[in-house]
């Protein structure tokens, strides 16, 4: 192909410069086609063939409230123009009644612009309350408040209790699990093949949860933002590259190190699923739709125990020092702190379904680096099977217990 | 150090490095967080827990102030029979409106105005109306009252296309406060986006003098749900909140007052602080209500004859108050008896 493009346009007289130099020849024949796109669109837009497409219709007009957060007796609102034409916020409604508002720092959106709204309304505790906001054409744009509760301001106190969520459904948890380590070492082989599957089943459960949260997530942000594009931007990415990273390494180096690499990773993955679990758990918190039940603690400690057993099945042949074990189980675990922390505080649906899908790709990876074809075990033996649908039995039915998160 | 090392540090790294963009860019969101609600962020001064709009209607394509009490009563000519001919020039067109401050409305209208010209004439005058459709479809004009078939401007027949002409004429009858409105079909629509107004019959020997206003409770369903989301009298929400009408103490107030609201089954009209009498369509001499609240389904109408005994501000809006916080809300300002002498 290559030889075709210079052959024909040159005569022959061009070869494609196989050096990595930077000549002037191929900086304009780079530049040439950039310049000409740019020529295109000044002349789509100034010289306005478009506007044939444009004309006799109306602005679309499309606000979108990202978050909303409750201090005494005011309600805020960060919203976002989500349409493709600009929008002007003209009145504000609160439950059907119009009300007294101010919006920073202006009332005229362009595309993807943000604002915030500042209500000052005697909202009560644990009611709902929908919000209308008009545009200067009228069309309303409803967003409701599911559960009306102060949002918690980023204090030392707040973060020490949400750091305290985290711990309970992270960190001790999958401590808890890798706590098993000697235990497990003391099985036979079979017993191994058994764990590894096992894994894999808790594994798969946790790949569908991730998605299936990252598809709930992206379905309430604005479609401009293609939520689900960016899902798979996530998963495609994080599994691409620790791809690359496991292959590249077992081409230079022997198998002892294979085996903690994908400790590391299983426990990354896990680390991230469990970013997202803290995330959700902190926002559900925020919005009133979650209390931390006695049940809950069970459900989450014994859910994410099994994620410990996960992490230390890989490496139950290997030596390995207290450290590692601590720093296995931190990478897992600390990210559910930082999760609650975001999800508490703040909170941006966007950055939530890039770590959904990040940390559903890295899952799958470590999927195929236990059961892939450069795995070491047998991996139709009946044993194996049934450890793969206890996985993901055991995730199942844990996580019946924690639903709501 | 094992090359598979470098590999694991560059993924943690570039993790912790995204992880840090991340919460730094989730939590400047925080720092713009104002706790001070008195300012209004865009410049206007908030009160808190007030009720109503923000800012005013820049828009001039209305004027309320004079669209309270301003009639036209046409020119008058008199004919061979000795009879009064009181002729009306009206033309329907299409205008944008500002139906509460920062919302605009593409309004059917007549005279450019909603509600329309609120039209007086006198018991048993000839009255010729000259309707000419500026707009972009057919319109009509159905006056509530006596007259011939033809001149009824209901059936689909007599619709007059757009750029037509056509001339009503009718007696004046009976005595009362009516109303004119577009028959055309989607009828719920014609109606509903500016295409109505008053009609005013008074009695030949007069009524007594009074102070006379006229406020026709309206509404506005802008984003087309079939629920109006503005409301008020004379379209604009809150305008005589804003801008409270001034009367003078123990005077005689006259409000012929009228319902054209689209999808509400009903609409009220209550005045704080003082009682009326009420006359249903304004038919009959006596008052059929002494009262401050009267229902009025669509199409009904009525006159109000009230006089506020004590000076100050006193609200009038629908005691439906779900209207009331959606723009049906106005103050009277009542000027105490020694400052108006």
């Amino acid at each position: 192909m290559d030889g075709n493009i210079s052959g024909s346009s040159n005569g022959g007289d061009t070869m494609i410069d196989e050096s990595n130099k930077v000549t002037f020849k191929k900086v304009t024949y780079g530049l040439i086609p950039l310049i000409l796109l740019g020529v295109v669109i000044y002349v789509l837009f100034r010289e306005g063939p478009l506007a044939i497409f444009q004309k006799d219709l109306p602005p679309v007009e499309e606000l979108h409230v990202m978050r909303h957060s409750l201090a005494e007796d005011v309600i805020y609102l960060d919203i976002v123009n989500s349409g493709p034409d600009p929008c002007t916020l003209a009145q504000v409604m609160v439950r059907g009644a119009f009300w007294q508002h101010g919006v920073s720092p202006s009332r005229t959106l362009k595309p993807l612009e943000k604002a915030r709204i500042t209500i000052p309304f005697p909202w009560n505790i644990g009611e709902p309350i929908e919000i209308n906001l008009l545009s200067s054409t009228g069309l309303s744009f409803v967003y409701e408040i599911e559960v009306a509760s102060t949002s918690p301001v980023p204090t030392v106190k707040a973060f020490g209790r949400f750091a305290l969520l985290g711990i309970y459904v992270g960190v001790i948890p999958v401590a808890l699990g890798i706590a098993w380590f000697p235990f497990l070492r003391l099985l036979g082989r079979n017993t191994l093949g058994f764990l590894l599957y096992f894994t894999v089943g808790l594994l798969v459960f946790l790949a569908i949860d991730a998605v299936e949260e990252g598809l709930e997530v992206a379905e309430v942000l604005p479609s401009v933002y293609h939520g689900k594009a960016l899902l798979i931007l996530g998963i495609a990415g994080a599994y691409l590259f620790l791809l690359g990273l496991s292959t590249r390494r077992v081409n230079n180096k022997g198998n002892a190190d294979s085996t903690r690499v994908v400790a590391w990773l299983i426990a990354l993955g896990i680390g991230l699923h469990n970013m997202g679990e803290g995330l959700a758990i902190g926002s559900a918190y925020v919005l009133g739709e979650f209390t931390l039940g006695a049940l809950l603690v069970v459900g989450f400690t014994i859910h994410n125990a099994t994620e410990g057993i996960a992490i230390v099945s890989s490496i139950l042949k290997e030596k390995v020092n207290l450290l590692f074990l601590v720093g296995l189980g931190a990478l897992a675990g600390v990210p559910t702190i930082l999760g609650c922390w975001i999800g508490a505080f703040t909170y941006s649906p966007l950055w939530a379904i890039f770590f959904l899908g990040i940390g559903a790709g890295a899952i799958i990876q470590v999927i195929e680096a236990i059961v892939g074809p450069r795995s070491r075990i047998e991996n139709l033996a009946p044993l194996n099977l049934l450890g793969l649908l206890v996985g993901f039995l055991v995730m199942y039915g844990t996580g019946l217990l924690v639903g709501a998160a | 150090m094992k090359p598979w090392r470098n590999y694991i540090f560059i993924t943690l790294g570039s993790l912790i490095l995204l992880g840090t963009v991340y919460i730094t860019h989730s939590f400047s969101s925080l720092e713009n967080e104002s706790r001070d609600i008195s300012l209004g962020l865009d410049g206007l001064n908030l009160e808190p827990f007030r009720n109503g709009t923000v800012g005013d209607v820049t828009s001039k394509a209305l004027d309320l102030d004079r669209y309270i009490d301003n009639y036209m009563e046409g020119t008058v000519s008199i004919l061979p029979d000795g009879r009064t001919l009181r002729s009306f020039n009206i033309h329907a067109v299409n205008k944008e409106i500002e139906i509460a401050p920062g919302i605009f409305f593409p309004a059917w209208t007549y005279n450019g105005h909603v509600p329309g010209p609120t039209l007086r004439a006198t018991e048993g005058e000839r009255i010729k109306i000259t309707f000419k459709n500026l707009g972009d479809r057919p319109h009509s004009m159905h006056f509530h009252g006596f007259h011939k078939a033809e001149m009824d401007g209901a059936m689909l027949k007599q619709m007059v296309p757009e750029g037509s002409t056509f001339i009503y004429e009718f007696d004046a009858d009976p005595v009362g406060v009516h109303l004119y409105h577009c028959h055309a079909t989607p009828l719920t629509q014609h109606i509903h986006n500016g295409l109505y107004g008053f009609w005013i019959i008074d009695p030949k020997e007069g009524r007594t003098p009074a102070r006379e206003l006229y406020m026709m409770m309206n509404g506005f369903d802008p984003n087309y749900d079939e629920e109006n989301e503005i409301y008020g009298v004379n379209t604009i929400a809150f305008h005589y909140e804003r801008y409270p009408i001034e009367v003078k103490q123990n005077e005689l107030i006259r409000i012929y007052l009228g319902n054209i609201l689209e999808f509400d089954m009903i609409n009220s009209f209550h005045i704080h602080a003082t009682f009326f009498d009420y006359y249903p369509t304004g038919t009959q001499e006596k008052p059929r209500d002494y009262t401050d609240t009267v229902i009025l389904g669509q199409g009904e109408r009525g006159i109000v004859e009230v006089k506020f005994p004590h000076p100050g501000d006193f609200m009038f809006h629908a005691h439906k108050t779900e209207f009331a916080e959606r723009g049906w809300m106005g103050i009277f300002r009542v000027l105490p008896m020694e400052e108006t002498q």
